[in-house]
């Protein structure tokens, strides 16, 4: 099994065959390798983290799905309805058809393999209220869903032939001579150990790009790793302008800006008030309040502290009181602990102070809504990475549902891929060994540029050029700086050894946060008007000719990105009608 | 800002009374110091870091600062630094904590040594190799049931289920547990961990698998646990270890083995009874998983 290329006296690496191999051990990727693994493959999960550690576990306020517990009149024609209001209709609407309509069976299968719900009086499977939702459609248990989602995920995983490979990064994806994704290279965290994988197809499930901002709910591992490894390997990328600013992230103390405060406090009643004690939701969208869609609370809060009516350390207040403190310890304990023990804030007695806080990517690899596949053959994608699902803004919920709906179409599709293509997984020895020259490169020079410096004026550039209201003079002043970061990745050293080193690693992550954050603000330029989480302040409106576009980007030939505006298919009858109908 | 109006409306937090920024939070010519093992299974020494001191900072805040600043391939674990996920566990002052739940204050007018877990093997700084974990985790069996979901079940049938499907797995119960760490019975007995794990199983309404003979002949040896407490102390969630997951699983397991009707009964139909899955006793649940974390 184990090859390694000391031949010509580059670093030595081991070989790994797989059928499929899965990049990404959150929600999409586990579900991919059970869906895999099932049709008798030969699967690898890689990923940068420990297993079940993945950013699945933040997701706290639950799992959208119209079983109808709590609200019988819900189905998934409403869910589908929702989903693409929110997403100002820019969505891959035969996506968000596949999402709406087995959402309801991946979560009964989650129960199926020893996943917990809250219950009903009558035994079922309880249902929140969330923003934009017309139902109350949110599975949870208290606030933390996305724990059990893994949890449950995990352990289904563990319990096939499923190989995990636990803190590795994969660098790059190799093609054969057919231009069909054949391998990856991949470093292991602890002792920088590089691994070839030779493999029939790849599934990308590596979650979004949080980190390219300073304030955010997202882990270290946000980097956007695979929505680079795609942009590499010749995949189109859609609409990856929209960034979902969460309308409620911590702001105090300074150690947890940021960090994400459920929205399944607001389905619980939380009111949002100024320092005037105004419930300013009324002026912005008199209907649904504090329900309102994420785009809308989140431009609300920001602009109330922008106008001068801020908390005292630049939020506004969320205020769950009414609650009591066992009402609170039942539906949202962890959000009373987070708040107790970082912050000396008892939620039950006194107002949360909030702000909007980077939260998740709407953005992301295109792929075709059956199988997951994206234009290059063998390259599957799920999850966060993938876009097309969620249009301009994302249902809150939404994306742990995603993550099964998908996760599963792209396991069966990578498999169907394999079974039905027979081809050799040999690449060029001198690709490999480029690639390894590469990637050792920050060690070799060891003295140079901090990547942990270039990585922060990058999350200052983003939060300043590229925040949730955008203009063309800001957005090209951002441009230039990420530019000029870009440039300066070749003189990144850094000290220390190949065995378990942060600062090495951070190397490779920057490389991919700039260029997604170069992706992201010339797509910014380019949607000049206001629609969802893409809100041009130099444009007055949504523009009904940009209305019915989705951005492409991809790799030009000239290896700059280029840029396509391509027109959305119009929407087939039987779902057209459905805005018809309840209009 | 309107302070003043919001105290009016009883607004305005104790903890916050002035107008803070980003740039104001550094505490005005305050420092931390902290002694930060540095080395690797080979061995290694503490190294004292000084940083600035920032309004409110938890221990991770502090570590990655070291990171960024001064120490860039100072290795440590971390993830949501929301306490949710479990990876930033190490032990301050030999206390296993969470380093994203532990504010530096808490240490005022103390040393503060910041030390990896010790259950298990350095790798290197504050990371240790954990792996062995998830193998124990691939050989319990499973959530097993015949029923087809959607299932009925009650709030009073899942209720105490709950508390141990809170477990964030940061494996700080295995890091003080005796029997690991000081009698290294790593190759007979589970943790702690598994036990909360083999908990819910056993109590879901809906599971039908059995648990017993892994943990009482296999490699769980529930018996060693001689119920200190030491895991309930430091887990990070609040979950009862000991009273809700442990002392139940010896009584079950103690009925299983030690009542004479059942011991009778097992001798005679193998090593389980009541089995409703067809599997007997003689089901093996191997760990087929490969986990691999080192290189």
């Amino acid at each position: 099994m184990d090859a390694n290329g000391h031949a010509n006296g580059s670093s030595p690496h081991e070989v790994r065959e797989h059928d499929v191999l899965i990049i990404g051990a959150g929600g999409a990727g586990l579900r991919a390798a059970v869906a895999a693994t099932e049709r008798g493959l030969s699967v690898g999960v890689v990923t940068k983290s420990l297993l079940g550690k993945a950013h699945t576990v933040m997701a706290e306020g639950g799992i959208a799905a119209s079983l109808g517990n709590v609200d019988p009149a819900d189905g998934w024609q409403t869910h589908f309805k929702d989903t693409l209001k929110s997403g100002k209709f820019i969505n891959n609407w035969r996506m968000a058809e596949l999402f709406s309509k087995e959402a309801p069976d991946r979560v009964y299968e989650l129960e199926q393999w020893g996943a917990l719900f809250n219950r009903t009086a009558e035994g079922k499977i309880s249902q929140r209220p969330f923003g934009a939702h017309t139902y109350r459609r949110l599975c949870h248990v208290g606030d933390r869903t996305g724990l059990e989602l893994i949890r449950t995920m995990q352990e289904k995983v563990l319990a096939t032939d499923t190989q995990v490979y636990m803190e590795t990064a994969v660098t790059k994806l190799f093609k054969n001579s057919e231009g069909r994704v054949v391998g990856a290279l991949a470093y292991t965290r602890e002792t920088g150990k590089f691994i070839h994988f030779k493999t029939k197809a790849v599934v990308l499930a590596t979650g979004g790009w949080g980190r390219i901002y300073k304030v955010t709910s997202n882990s270290w591992e946000g980097t956007g790793d695979g929505a680079v490894l795609a942009y590499d390997a010749g995949a189109e990328l859609v609409d990856m302008e929209m960034v979902q600013f969460h309308p409620t992230g911590m702001v105090w103390p300074p150690g947890v800006r940021g960090l994400l405060v459920t929205e399944g406090v607001r389905g619980e009643g939380g009111l949002l008030r100024n320092s005037k004690g105004e419930r300013y939701m009324e002026r912005y969208d008199k209907e649904r309040m504090e329900l309102s869609s994420r785009d809308v609370v989140a431009r609300a809060n920001y602009t109330e502290v922008q106008e001068g009516r801020g908390s005292p350390h630049g939020g506004v207040f969320l205020d769950i009181t009414h609650l009591g403190y066992r009402g609170i310890m039942k539906k949202l304990p962890t959000m009373h602990e987070q708040f107790l023990k970082l912050a000396d804030i008892d939620i039950s007695k006194e107002p949360m102070e909030v702000f909007p806080t980077i939260h998740y990517t709407m953005g992301g690899v295109k792929v075709d809504p059956e199988t997951c596949a994206t234009n290059v053959p063998g390259l599957f994608a799920a999850g966060e990475v993938a876009g097309g699902l969620h249009g301009a803004n994302r249902l809150g919920g939404n994306s742990l549902s995603d993550l099964l709906v998908f996760g599963r179409r792209a396991g069966m599709g990578a498999a169907e891929y394999v079974k039905s293509n027979g081809y050799s997984t040999e690449i060029r020895e001198e690709e490999l060994n480029a690639e390894k020259k590469r990637v050792m490169a920050p060690l070799e020079k060891r003295e140079g540029e901090n990547p942990y410096k270039i990585q922060q004026e990058l999350q200052e550039t983003m939060m300043e050029h590229a925040n949730l209201m955008r203009n063309e003079d800001s957005l090209k002043e951002g441009l230039g700086k990420v530019l000029a970061l870009k440039d300066r990745l070749p003189n990144i050293g850094v000290g220390g050894s190949t065995l378990f080193n942060p600062g090495w690693h951070t190397a490779q992550d920057v490389r991919h946060l700039i260029q997604i954050s170069e992706i992201i603000i010339r797509c910014a330029l380019e949607r000049t008007e206001r629609r969802g989480a893409q809100w041009r302040l130099d444009y007055d409106g949504p523009d009904e000719e940009l209305g019915r576009v989705n951005l492409i980007s991809k790799k030009d030939q000239q290896g700059e990105v280029g840029i396509e505006k391509r027109e959305i298919p119009p929407m087939p009858e039987h779902l057209a009608k459905l805005f018809e109908e309840g209009e | 800002m309107s302070d003043s109006a919001a105290e009016q409306k009883g607004m305005a937090s104790k903890a916050h009374a002035e107008v803070h920024s980003d740039e104001e939070a550094t505490l005005e010519g305050k420092s931390y110091r902290l002694k930060i093992f540095r080395g690797d299974a080979e061995g290694g020494k503490e190294v004292e870091y000084e940083i600035e001191a920032i309004e409110g900072m938890v221990v991770l805040d502090a570590v990655l600062k070291i990171q960024a600043e001064q120490a860039n391939d100072l290795a440590v674990r971390w993830n949501c630094k929301a306490a949710h996920c479990g990876s930033c566990s190490a032990e301050i002052n030999g206390r296993p904590k969470l380093l994203c739940k532990t504010r530096v204050e808490e240490y005022e007018g103390q040393e503060i040594r910041v030390h990896p877990i010790r259950a298990f093997p350095v790798i290197k700084d504050l990371v240790s190799d954990v792996s062995w974990n998830y193998g124990v985790s691939a050989q319990i069996q499973p959530f097993t049931t015949s029923e087809q979901a959607p299932f009925t079940m009650y709030e009073e049938d899942v209720e105490r289920l709950y508390e141990p499907k809170k477990c964030i797995e940061c494996f700080m119960c295995q890091d003080v547990c005796h029997v690991l760490r000081t009698h290294h019975k790593h190759p007979e007995f589970a943790g702690p961990r598994f036990f909360v794990r083999s908990q819910w199983l056993e109590m879901h309404p809906k599971d039908e698998g059995n648990r017993l003979q892994f943990l009482k002949e296999g490699r769980g040896g529930v018996q060693l646990c001689n119920i200190t407490k030491c895991c309930s102390e430091v887990c990070p969630v609040g979950i009862h270890i000991t009273d809700n997951s442990i002392i139940p699983l010896k009584e079950r397991v103690a009925d299983e083995y030690y009542d004479p009707a059942k011991w009778l009964m097992r001798k005679i139909r193998g090593r389980r009874n009541g089995s409703s899955n067809g599997n007997g006793g003689t089901r093996s649940t191997h760990a087929r998983a490969g986990i691999r974390t080192n290189g």
